[in-house]
Formats: C-alpha cells, structure tokens, sequence
C-alpha cells in the first residue's frame, strides 16, 4: 500500500480550504421491541401495525424503558473506546409535528448514556483517529408519506418508538472519503456488536451531515451548515461536495455564511436552505417526568465488556500476527463480521495466506458479480478450503483451479469430486511427464535446434506444447525444471 | 334499608357480607339518589345497567373474602375506564371511549368493585373550584352557591351527598384535600408512586397521583389498601411489598412526635382556622402525642415553583391532544396546520389555555434557567425541608386549606386567588410525600374545614392511625340537608 498524501483542499483565487466536517449518524437498535414499549420491530409490516398505545400516544400511557435497548448502546458505546456514563436521563424534545404523537420525541439531552470515544480509520496516508463526542438514545418518529396521494400526506406509525442511538462524531472528519470510512467502520463496528443492522436501504443507518470550511491554517471554524438525513454513503459525499464548495463560493465573493439547516436533493445533486438559525426550532427540552434517570451499574457494565467480541480493529491485529497476512488483505477480510468468520474457517484448513489471495481475489470478485454476500456464497468455507488445499498441495495448478471454481459456483459440489470425476488432477510425477516432454522434444526438433542456437524465447512454445499434451494437467514448476533440464542435454 | 348510602363503606361492607342487603339492592339506592342528586352535576357519564349487571352477578355468586365485595364505586372522570368514555373534564376529549383499564380502577374492580360511573373534574384537573370542567361546574352538597374544591370536586360532592359510597381522586397539588376539606370528608394524597399512574390522564407526570376520598379513615385505609401497589407498567412506580393498611389501623398514637410548622401561619390567614388548627393540636396532646414546633422555611416557595413545573409538564403532556388519533376534532380548517390550531382552541379552556402558555413560556430558550430550572432546585429544598424535620417528628399538623369552601364564580376571573386556595397543599406535591385531609370543624358559616396530616414517604399508615384517632375524639360529623332532591 502506498503512503499517499492526504489532498482534499478546494482551491480558491483568494487561497486554499479545507472542509470540516462532523457527523450526527442515527442507528437503529437492533432488538425486537421498541424503546420504550413492547411493539415490534420488525421492517416492512404493513403500515400502522406495529403499533401501540403507547407509541400512538393515549391518554394515561406511559413509557418503560426496553432495558435490552440500554445494553445495545453500551455495547456500542464499548465498542467505540467510549466512556459509559453510569448516570443519565432521558429528556423530552418538544415540538409538533404529524408523524410525532406525543408532540416530543423522548431522547437524551445534557445526560447521555455514552460519553466520549474514538474510532480509528485506515487511510491510505496512514490512519486517522475520529473522536466521538456523545452517544445517546432516542426514539424514532412515525414516517410521513407525501408520494401516495397528490392531496393528502399519509402517516406510518410503524417506525414511531423505535430506539435509535445518535452518534454525534468531533469534527474531526476533512472530507468525503473519510466520511466513507468513518461510515463503513461504525457500521462494521456495530454490525460486529449486532447492536445495528447498518442497513441504509432500510433505513437503519442515516445521518445529519455538519459542513464548514476554512482557509488552511485558520484555528478557528467556519459557521457550518447542517444536511438533515441523508441515508446513503454516496449521497452524503455527494452533499459535502456540493456544500463545501457552495460555501467556498460565498466566502470567495466576500459574503457570509448563514447558519442554517439545508437539505440534500439527490436529483438535482443540491443542498437547499430548509430553516434558518432564527427559525430554529425551540425544542423546549426537560427531563421527562416519566422516566427516572438510568443508573447503570458497574457490575452490568462489566458484564457487558466480558462478552463483547472481538472488534475489527484486533482482529485486524490478529490476523497480521497469526496469519502472516498484510495490512491491506486483514482490512478487507475483518471488513464485515460474516467475512472474517468465513476466512477463519477456511484458514483453519487450509493454507492461510493463499487462502486470503483466492478470496480477496476471485472469491470476491464472483460474488461481486453475483450480488451476493458472504453469507449467501454459493462455496462452502469447507469447499473453499479444500480447493485452497488442493493448489497448495500441487494437485492442481491455479488455471486449473479456477475450473474448478466455476463448476463449483454451479454445482455448489465439493472440489476433490469435481477434480477427480473431472480427472483435472495435475500431472507431477516427474516420469510421466518427461515421457511427455520427450515425446513433444522428438516431434519438433528443428525447434530444439533453433533454442539451443539461442532463441531462449521458444521455451515458452514447449510448455505450450506439454499443457496441450497433457490437457492442462502438468504441474507447472515440475515442466519448467525437466523442461530446462532435457534442452540441456 | 333506606338510609343505608348514607352509612360509611365500612358498613355497607359489613352489611354485604351478612347479607343484611343484596349488591343490587345497593346499587339501586344509589342509582336512585344520583338520580335525584342531578342538580349537584357530579356525575359526566353513569354506567348503571353495567352496575346493576354486576350486582346482580355478585349477588349470584358472592365472593366476600374481597376488600370491596359487592360494592359500586363511581371515580374520577380522569381514570381511563374500558369501553367508558373517559373525558378529564375536556371537549377535546369529550367523545373519547378508551380501549384500556386504568391500573388504579383495574385494583378497584380486581377487589369485587364494580363501576357506577365518572364524576365531573376540572378540565384535566386544573382548577381549584371544578369550575373549569367542559361539563360545567359541580356544586356542593354544603350549599347551592358552593364550590365543592377541585379538582376532584365531582368525587367530592358524590361522595358527600351519598351518591357513591367511596371514591378516587388524583392529587397534583391538592386536588384530593382541597375538596375533601370543603365537603367534610377525608382525602388521601399517597406518596408519590404507591398509586399507578398509568391509565390516568396526565396532567404534570412528577405530581400526579391517585388516591381515595371517603366518609371515614377506615374507608380510607380500605380504599388505599385496595387501589395500591407497585405496577411495572409505571417507571415511577415503587417496587416494594403490599401493605395491609386497614387491617393494621390502630388509635394508639402516644409517644407521636407532631411537627407544627411555623411557615403555616401565612397572612391574612381566617381566625377560624387558627382555631381550628388549634383545638387538632389540643385533640393529638390530649391523645398522648408530643407537639414539636418546627421550620419548613422554603414553604413560602412552594406555590410560585407548583405554578412554573406543573404547567411545564402539563405544556408537554397535552401536546398529544390534536383531533387526529382520538377526541375531538374541529371541522373547520383548511389544512391541516388550521386543523390543529382550530381543534385545540375549540377543544381546550381558559385554564388549560392559560397553563399550556405558562408551562411553554417557563421552558423556552432563555427562560429555562429563570423559571424551570430554578424550580427544580426550589423543589429539592422544599423536599429537603420536609426531610430534615421527619428526623425529629412522625409526622406534620397543618391547615388543609386557607379557607372554606367559596362561593360559585367567587374566583373564577382571578386565577392568582384560586391558585392561592392550594397553598398549603402543594408543598406534599412537591416533595412526593403522603398526606390526608381530615374534616375537622365548620367555621361560623357552618362549612367544613380540614386539617392535614403529612407523613414521611411510605408512611401512610402512620398518618391513617393519627387520623382514626383523631376522628374518634374529634366528634366531627358531616350533617348535609338532602336540598336537591
């Protein structure tokens, strides 16, 4: 890997910006019951089923808090290097809205239940340590549906109660590739602690985006913007773009910058002005009454850190430590949880490094292609590593094995089957295949002739010849040496 | 059996269980005098074919081992009751018909209970007079120009005029004590989370609670002891075992330590409750217990903190109401931004208006610090007050109320005199503590007055012996002319 430089600056005639950025990522706590009553979670029920007195607000309803919710944000907040606040309280944010039943969402205010913490990115100019300024819980809000009929807006309840953490990063992020990794690691991280699904189609991952710029060198920020909910990678990229170089322009014609909340509108790739600092909503925020402030205990805390797995970023460690591997091939197999499980199977079978070259490389690149995932892979870890065996072994060559690898893909049948109905096993008996070489050396013996009075390049003709022969089959390394070897004699 | 609504639930009980009269029977007698009391309008909505049905299936299959056999029970119009329309004295809920049993009813009904109906309130319980009720105001069995206290004042004017023989209030800030005080009858205000609150209408989460009005102290213990008990559907609700309060009643108060706290002789106080707080000091040193003078010097606080953290609450907790899910809606409106603002203005009152404003204000941007959160603080001392006494008394003698019951429309165009009426009342509300409100005498008008027992956290039962023993040597009795009917 090579040691880049860091190089995201937008240049101006009145001097060079950086782009600071921050980010408010809302994740869904994965658990079968909403924050604070017994509804389902569960996504793409029909709309308004999924729904109870509580999260629709009654008269005399009353919210408990899910206390598997409270140990899905420790967890995360563990996993995030983060303090775990033993005391916190949850708040009443106030404000009305259709698809807000109680007329405030309860979430965590000047309490929250996880402190600071850190997340560490792998750049390619070397790694980045984000810091992480808060974690906290909240409630979902319904879901307002503006597209189902020209006149009126529909509103689902089905999402209103759900237990989100938001995870307010520092601004520490300088722009939209780090955005990317800071994303795909948290999501990894929490995907490892099965405490958020990550999934961004569905939802279950969305962030507010802050955007500033400065001249470089400046210590003090820029006034920032804030892009509400933007729920995918690209998307977001694609905002601090646009942003960071909208306010570049503002400041190159001398104007200011508003504080102001803007939205993304992915169709016309633009950030637009929603609400201004003045019209900001006063959310009115107070301890709710209903709850009483969460005291965790440190035996629970405890408990919670004992059983936590093994986080990418050991694991990463591990895996160079272990099993020889680069930082590069670690990176990739710790990315997803399923991927590494999958690579620690085969490695355990087969030959490790090889195992992480055929799955980074050709593994890959066919689910890729297939849009599968890991865990839907058409190749047993146990038929994968038979195969990684069988190159390791000499008993086939790497052209062969990609043979096999496709009849695999379609049979899903185990290797030394297809090698041995397939009769695809290389040839390595040295007598057997100096029979061969004879016999091709004999036949082109003009050939031999012009090799021997220095045209070396022909060499190449006679392994040609020897694959042909023996229909792939002849064990590469062993060709070469008896090859060498007869034309010298 | 014709004076048998007028005797205490004790008795009735009693009468159950020998069998001296029928459950139906019962509840006959007082379907017949809720019929006649209609001129008291203490009543929103009566459920008597669903009560003479569970009379009667009592009467069948009669199970007397319960704390309430055989007994109809008319509540609050703020306990959300299954398939009964449960209004809290609003429009904006007036049609509202809840799918759900309140915790407290559910106790009521789970000890051989049955419903009689919902007694009018003030307007989500705001209101010290049941003026500010949708269904107009309820009078008082005392006088027909009377204010029967509030916001309880439909349970307190049932009860008082025989129309149900015990009933349930809720308490944010005397809202159980004022009225029992003006009706001469007895209040309980438990400690803040005995009582569940889920299923009640909220009014401010951190003061509300539920508690019993009845005839006698007796009642009281039974009723408590009936209503009572941890619920998990309530995170505020205390986790601890059952207490048997009726059983363990007991008149022997002596050795008692009475805190008589200085703070409670304020200004302009009447004469006559002076006095009255007087001869309940000579009843409780007559009966052996010490009188111990002390300080609860932040009371003076307490009614301008009430005033900012229970609009404040209330600010948020009424949010919900919008016309769309359930209650009213307005059909005027354009849009749905106008249908709001036309359901809420048409659905709501002056009082609720006026402490949704009030509560919203003290909770904006720039104003928190001022008011909110300089109330929260005041509250600690207030609570610290009452918790740095109880170290050297059982348990705290004061007036229940500055004055007697006033006249209808006295003070309804002065919100600041109304509020006033809860002053010596609210101060419990704020600390979480219990206290019950014990009629004590009538001033020279002849209406009733009441002292107040305030007790440590959790010890009700100790301020239920104090008040059986003072109501055995007190010689109070409530003498009401049946004039409505």
């Amino acid at each position: 890997m090579s040691k880049e430089k860091f190089d995201y600056f937008i240049n101006g005639e009145k001097g060079k910006y950086e782009v600071v950025i921050g980010l408010e990522v809302h994740a869904q706590v994965l658990s079968n019951s909403k924050l604070f009553s017994g509804s389902s979670t569960k996504f793409g029920a029909d709309p308004n089923k999924q729904v109870s007195l509580i999260d629709s607000a009654f008269p005399g309803m009353l919210p408990v808090i899910n206390e598997e919710c409270v140990k899905q944000a420790v967890r995360t907040g563990l996993g995030l290097n983060a303090k775990i606040n033993n005391y916190s309280v949850f708040d009443r944010k106030n404000y009305f809205y259709a698809d807000l039943p109680q007329g405030y969402q309860i979430s965590q205010y000047k309490n929250p239940i996880v402190g600071e913490g850190k997340v560490l990115l792998d750049m390619p100019y070397g790694s980045k340590e984000i810091g992480i300024e808060r974690l906290h819980l909240e409630q979902d809000a319904g879901k307002s549906i503006h597209d189902m009929d020209p006149s009126s807006t529909y509103v689902d309840l089905n999402r209103s109660g759900i237990a989100l953490m938001e995870i307010v990063s520092k601004p520490h992020l300088r722009s939209p590739d780090e955005v990317n990794a800071y994303i795909k690691k948290l999501r990894t991280i929490m995907r490892y602690l099965g405490t958020c699904d990550g999934n961004m189609q569905e939802g279950s991952l969305r962030a507010d985006v802050n955007v500033s710029v400065r001249k470089v060198g400046d210590k003090n920020f820029g006034t920032r913007c804030e892009i509400k909910n933007v729920n995918s990678i690209k998307f977001m990229q694609m905002a601090i773009e646009y942003e960071a170089n909208r306010q570049v322009e503002l400041l190159e014609d001398g104007k200011e910058i508003d504080q102001e909340t803007r939205l993304f509108d992915t169709k016309k790739n633009e950030t637009r002005s929603m609400r201004s600092k003045e019209d900001a909503h006063d959310y009115r925020y107070f301890p709710d009454p209903d709850l009483l402030p969460l005291k965790l205990e440190k035996k629970l805390i405890d408990d919670l850190k004992k059983s936590l797995p093994e986080l990418p970023d050991n694991k990463k460690e591990r895996f160079i430590q272990e099993y020889g591997l680069n930082s590069y091939e670690a990176n990739v197999l710790v990315s997803e949880k399923e991927i590494s499980d999958y690579y620690e199977e085969v490695a355990k079978l087969s030959d490790k490094k090889l195992a992480a070259t055929w799955m980074i490389g050709d593994l890959f690149a066919m689910l890729n292609d297939k849009g599968l995932n890991i865990s839907n892979s058409p190749i047993s870890a146990k038929n994968f590593a038979e195969l990684v065996q069988s190159i390791k072994s000499g008993e086939i060559s790497g052209r062969i094995a990609k043979e096999v690898f496709e009849i695999m893909i379609k049979s899903g049948d185990n290797p030394k089957k297809i090698i041995e109905s397939k009769g695809m096993k290389q040839q390595s008996d040295p007598k057997e295949l100096e029979k061969i070489i004879n016999e091709i050396l004999s036949k082109n013996k003009d050939k031999v002739d012009q090799y021997k009075a220095g045209k070396e390049k022909l060499f190449g003709f006679f392994v040609g010849q020897v694959m042909k022969l023996s229909g792939g089959k002849a064990n590469p390394q062993l060709t070469n040496e008896i090859l060498k070897k007869l034309l010298k004699g | 059996m014709s004076n048998i609504t007028n005797q205490s639930l004790s008795e009735i009980l009693e009468s159950i269980k020998s069998k001296k009269i029928s459950s139906l029977e019962l509840t006959q007698a007082y379907i017949k005098n809720i019929e006649n009391a209609k001129k008291l309008n203490a009543f929103v909505t009566t459920t008597f074919d669903q009560a003479l049905e569970n009379a009667k299936k009592f009467d069948n299959k009669p199970n007397n081992e319960q704390l309430l056999s055989g007994v109809p029970l008319a509540v609050k119009d703020l306990f959300c009751t299954e398939n009964v329309k449960t209004t809290a004295g609003s429009n904006i809920l007036n049609n509202f018909v809840p799918s759900y049993e309140s915790t407290v009813t559910k106790n009521l009904w789970n000890n051989g209970a049955f419903l009689l109906g919902k007694l009018n309130c003030d307007e989500f319980a705001m209101g010290s007079s049941n003026e500010t009720s949708f269904f107009g105001n309820v009078i008082n069995p005392i006088g027909d120009h009377l204010v029967p206290g509030g916001s309880s004042g439909g349970s307190s004017s049932a009860l008082a005029a025989d129309l149900t023989p015990a009933t349930i209030g809720t308490d944010t800030g005397g809202s159980i004590r004022q009225p029992a005080s003006f009706t001469g009858t007895v209040g309980l205000k438990p400690t803040y989370g005995l009582c569940s609150r889920w299923g009640i209408v909220a009014f401010a989460s951190s003061l509300d609670q539920a508690g019993p009005m009845t005839k006698t102290v007796n009642d009281c213990s039974i009723m408590l002891e009936a209503m009572s008990g941890f619920d998990e559907k309530d995170s505020t609700s205390i986790n601890k075992k059952k207490e048997t309060y009726s059983k363990n009643l007991k008149d022997n108060i002596k050795g008692l330590k009475i805190g008589i706290p200085k703070e409670y002789r304020v200004d302009n106080m009447p004469k006559e409750i002076d006095e009255l707080w007087e001869k309940g000091k000579k009843i409780l040193k007559d009966l052996g217990a010490h009188l111990i003078d002390i300080s609860l010097p932040h009371t003076k606080y307490a009614l301008p903190t009430y005033y900012i953290v229970a609009p404040a609450e209330a600010s948020s907790n009424l949010a919900r109401y919008d016309g769309v899910r359930y209650g009213y809606r307005s059909q005027k409106g354009k849009d749905l931004i106008e249908m709001y603002e036309n359901t809420r203005s048409e659905g709501f009152g002056d009082e609720v208006k006026r402490r949704i404003l009030i509560g919203t204000y003290v909770l904006s941007s720039g104003y928190y610090d001022a008011y909110y959160l300089k109330a929260q603080k005041i509250r600690q001392l207030i609570k610290k007050d009452f918790d740095d006494s109880f170290t050297k008394v059982d348990a705290i003698l004061t007036p229940s109320t500055p004055s007697s019951a006033f006249k209808i429309g006295e003070k309804t165009n002065d919100p600041v005199s109304m509020y006033l009426n809860d002053i010596f009342t609210v101060p419990v509300n704020l600390a979480g503590l219990p206290a019950l409100s014990l009629p004590a005498g009538l001033d020279k008008k002849g209406y009733p007055l009441g002292l107040q027992l305030i007790g440590k956290a959790l010890d009700e039962q100790k301020i239920l012996n104090i008040g059986y023993a003072f109501e055995k040597n007190c010689g109070y009795k409530n003498e009401i002319k049946k004039w409505w009917s």
